[in-house]
């Protein structure tokens, strides 16, 4: 777990009422996100079953688990893909029962997919404007005759695509058509994309699937850097496991759509089951 | 007794329907195209089976196996020169050669036999007179909805038995897996094609001897309608199609019987919007849940 | 897209290229047909041509920016054809401008168009793919239908409409006052339509229809529509309101092909609801997708092209039809081919193509 941790110190974590744990300086703020006994069964299989987590403010968390455990299925119920049969999720404090997918994400829930799903006709630019859409308004007639707010606000638009995009350095690609970019650029511009919609919960799922390592070390001190800078939390998915013990601050292991062990990176690579389940067959391989 | 006869002749319709919708939904099951010539391959198995009798003087069993074989040959050749190299293309690109397809039939046909109708005779002739004559039925009726019956009998059969049908279903599902399996996707989908032109030239000279005027595009309608069976039955399922097709017959013959004869098409198309918006997949059809 | 750079910006630079170019065109139509150059049958291509040109762009708006195949779009120009009509003739003694006439009809046409389209949408926008296109297929033929059996009549105490479901009523149950005279007469549709398109009236519908779909796209519903096209999980999941933009992008194409309805209508003496049928909306996409999907300007050039060519053709009226039919086959093969693909790519030198068209 060696290569993390240089330019970025995780913090200490504390423990939060209701056997969770949050990082110190997010203790007394509304936590970003509350899962309590969510669950949802596609037939007779629960595919996620009594599912509890809390994620600090600003807190970046992991969400690990064999393949199948039902982590992605947690995402889709966290932004409403699917509507959970049991239990509650709460953002920023606000309940999301009964709220759509485009509801949620304007409650400040965005997410990357572990298939990328970009507008792929669309530029790269536009693709960063998709998640403006909700800031920066203007009415479809403003638009067609391009009234004063058009300039103002797709100006307004331009600019903070720009300014999104340089988090990854991304600006002399604006122009590009999204296919056109390189796999690993366009993991990176999902989260942007994501980050433009103004979250305060960022999801991303296995960022760096299909990364170099190289790129792995920058993907994990821009997650960080993108944290301290929006003071957002992060939730993600990831099976590369240094990315994980190296920036995670709090993480939770499912199996089998169940909660097999939470707590710090320390906890979790010490924790038995764990080993058992996941870490050990992992260092086998 | 009315009301029967009004069943037994929507029953009969129903069963044209239901064999050109049979041959839409396969070609839809396996090729993932909507193809718009089917109808006019109708349109040819009538004139085929038509010049057999009126011009060459053939008997009418003949007329009815050469209108099959020319077509399920024109059905080869159209999948081998039009859809095949557009295999791997949009789906639109085919729909519009499909399209092409269907203009170029219609044209064709009346270049050759003119575009005024042609009076078809029909290739079984007479009446059942039942109930001490109050309802007369129609001999084409009768073996229309039989041999309707016969032919999905038999196709069902074929596609779950036989080792073509199993290709079939296999490349409907996964072509590349099918490919993968050692199948030959490329003639399982020119048999295919084969097989639904075969039962659209059936279905041509059924129709023909049910109305029986005959003109170049006198197979559009039906053609459309089919669809609409094939739709409403749930697109890609060989049951659905018998169904979806009974069922737009019925409806659209007790539509004219009893709400308007101007708005007996636009009741059949109300239906499918209906049942559409109840069972977006028609009635049959297979629920796909999007993976995120 | 700063204001500054607003003519470096490529794609605007090519929508003010396209402007110019059908400026350009119809100022030289003009002269051409003033100083009779054009025969009269030429001459009488040039509305209709205009009229294709704007449905199929709203048609294009709708397969090509929504990505939703629509079968029926036919219908929706049926809906403005028959408004445009029954309005003309409803207030031509109250406003004897023909022109001012037209632009009534046009908009009216066009809105009752969208309307219509807002309705259909309802129910078709939930649906996906081959399904989806089906329906817009059955409301077309509905749309046909229903206008078959109107019989619209006006007099001094204002419009008379009698629906004829049944087949036999006619123009004289109308009830009209002395004076009055009958629109629309059911399967015979409208007769003795005094003809108030122009040239010049079809050639601004279709700069107002070109302005509104390349401003449409370049807008931020436009993108929000092209985002739901491309990728409909991800649209929802980025905020996007996929029913309402879903539904702005069909009233809106809806709105546009009535409005080159209501051109086409008021361009005859006479027309019938039937005109209006499966084959005028296949028609229609045939324009699109040869012209390339979302793409405007391509639009522009298949559509004439494609309609005036066979006009032209008419002296081999028969075969025109069947060349036709082989040239939609043979295009359509070569240019979708991966083979034929590759062949042109080495013939024809390299694009940069990785930046957006």
């Amino acid at each position: 777990m060696a290569y993390a941790s240089e330019k970025y110190k995780q913090r200490t974590m504390v423990p939060y009422p209701s056997d969770a744990i949050v990082p110190e300086v997010d203790l007394g703020k509304t936590p970003a996100l509350e899962c309590r006994h969510l669950g949802i069964q596609f037939g007779g299989l629960k595919a996620v079953d009594d599912f509890n987590i809390t994620v600090g403010k600003t807190e970046i968390a992991g969400l690990i688990g064999p393949n199948g455990a039902g982590k992605t299925t947690v995402f889709n119920l966290l932004t409403k893909v699917y509507q959970p049969t049991t239990g509650m999720i709460m953002v920023n404090g606000m309940d999301t029962a009964g709220k759509s997918t485009i509801q949620v994400n304007q409650m400040g829930v965005a997410r990357t997919f572990q298939n990328i799903r970009l507008f792929n006709q669309l530029s790269v630019e536009d693709n960063v404007k998709i998640g403006l859409q909700n800031q920066m308004k203007y009415s479809t007639l403003e638009g067609i005759l391009r009234l004063p707010r058009y300039w103002s606000q797709e100006k307004k638009m331009h600019e903070r695509a720009m300014e999104l995009l340089s988090i990854f350095d991304m600006q002399d690609k604006a122009d590009w058509k999204a296919d056109a970019l390189p796999y690993g650029a366009q993991r990176r511009l999902e989260i942007v994309r994501a980050l433009a919609s103004n979250p305060k919960l960022l999801l991303l799922d296995e960022p760096a699937a299909g990364m170099n390592p190289n790129e792995t070390r920058d993907l994990m001190e821009t997650i960080g850097k993108i944290r301290d800078e929006f003071q957002i939390a992060i939730l993600l998915i990831e099976h590369d496991m240094k990315l994980v013990m190296g920036i995670c601050e709090g993480i939770c292991v499912l199996n089998f759509g169940k909660v097999i062990a939470k707590g710090t990176p320390e906890d979790i690579q010490n924790n038995p089951e764990v080993i058992e389940a996941y870490l050990g067959k992992n260092e086998e391989g | 007794m009315v009301f029967l006869s009004y069943l037994i002749s929507g029953l009969s319709l129903g069963s044209v329907y239901a064999i050109i919708a049979l041959g839409y939904t396969m070609v839809y099951g396996i090729a993932k195209m909507l193809n718009f010539a089917h109808g006019d391959v109708i349109m040819v198995g009538g004139y085929v089976s038509f010049l057999t009798m009126n011009s060459l003087g053939l008997p009418s069993w003949l007329a009815v196996i050469l209108a099959v074989v020319v077509c399920t040959v024109l059905g080869i050749v159209i999948e081998g020169l039009a859809y095949k190299p557009l295999r791997s293309a949009s789906s639109l690109a085919v729909l519009i050669t499909a399209i092409g397809v269907s203009y170029f039939l219609q044209n064709a046909a009346q270049l050759l036999f003119g575009a005024n109708p042609v009076v078809y005779i029909p290739v079984i002739s007479g009446t059942i007179s039942l109930f001490d004559g109050q309802l007369n039925i129609s001999v084409v009726s009768v073996v229309t909805i039989a041999v309707c019956i016969v032919i999905m009998i038999c196709l069902s059969a074929f596609i779950s038995k036989s080792k073509m049908g199993k290709a079939m279903r296999a490349c409907s599902e996964d072509k590349s897996a099918a490919r993968l399996m050692g199948i030959n996707v490329n003639k399982t989908i020119s048999v295919t094609f084969a097989i639904g032109s075969a039962l659209a030239a059936i279905a041509g000279v059924l129709l023909c001897s049910s109305y029986p005027t005959l003109m170049p595009t006198t197979g559009s309608m039906p053609g459309i309608k089919a669809f609409t069976a094939a739709v409403f039955g749930g697109i890609g399922s060989v049951p659905g199609a018998f169904i979806g097709g009974l069922l737009l017959g019925i409806i659209e013959s007790m539509a004219k019987a009893y709400v308007s004869t101007n708005l007996a098409n636009s009741i059949v198309f109300a239906v499918l919007i209906i049942v559409l918006l109840v069972r977006p997949v028609g009635i049959l059809g297979k629920k796909v849940r999007e993976k995120v | 897209m700063k204001k500054k750079s607003f003519f470096a910006d490529r794609t605007t630079r090519r929508d003010f290229m396209t402007y110019a170019i059908v400026i350009i065109c119809f100022i030289a139509l003009s002269l051409l047909a003033s100083n009779k150059v054009l025969g009269r049958a030429q001459i009488g291509l040039l509305v209709p041509v205009c009229c294709w040109i704007v449905a199929a762009l709203g048609l294009n708006l709708c397969v090509g920016v929504l990505g939703e195949l629509s079968l029926g779009h036919a219908g929706f120009m049926s809906v403005g054809c028959f408004t445009g009509i029954t309005v003309s003739e409803a207030v031509s003694n109250a406003i004897p401008d023909p022109t001012l006439r037209l632009i009534m009809a046009v908009i009216i046409g066009a809105v009752f168009a969208g309307i219509v389209g807002f309705l259909v949408g309802i129910p078709v926008l939930r649906l996906k793919g081959d399904y989806l296109a089906i329906v817009t297929l059955a409301f077309g033929e509905i749309i046909k239908d229903i206008v078959n059996c109107l019989i619209i009549g006006v007099d001094e105490k204002g419009l008379h409409i009698i629906f004829n479901a049944s087949g036999t009523k006619s123009a004289s149950d109308l009830g009209l006052a002395e004076g009055g005279k009958t629109i629309i007469q059911g399967a015979q549709g409208a007769v003795g339509t005094t003809t108030i398109s122009t040239f010049l009236g079809g050639f601004v519908l279709v700069m107002i229809a070109l302005i509104i779909v390349l401003n449409f796209v370049k807008s931020r519903s436009g993108r929000a529509v092209m985002a739901i096209r491309d990728n409909r999980i991800a649209a929802e999941a980025s905020g996007v309101n996929v029913t309402r933009y879903k539904m702005i992008a069909f009233t809106l194409s809806a709105a546009i092909a009535g409005a080159a309805g209501v051109l086409y209508g008021l361009n005859f003496s006479s027309i019938v609801a039937t005109k209006f049928n499966f084959n005028t909306s296949i028609l229609i996409l045939v324009y699109v997708v040869l012209g390339g999907l979302g793409k405007m300007q391509g639009t522009l050039i298949a559509a004439t092209v494609l309609y005036v060519l066979p006009e032209l053709l008419r002296a081999f009226s028969d075969y025109r039809m069947l060349v036709y039919a082989i040239v939609l086959i043979i295009v359509m093969i070569t240019t979708n081919n991966q083979q034929m693909k590759n062949l042109f790519l080495k013939i024809i030198p390299k694009r940069k193509n990785k930046e957006v068209q």
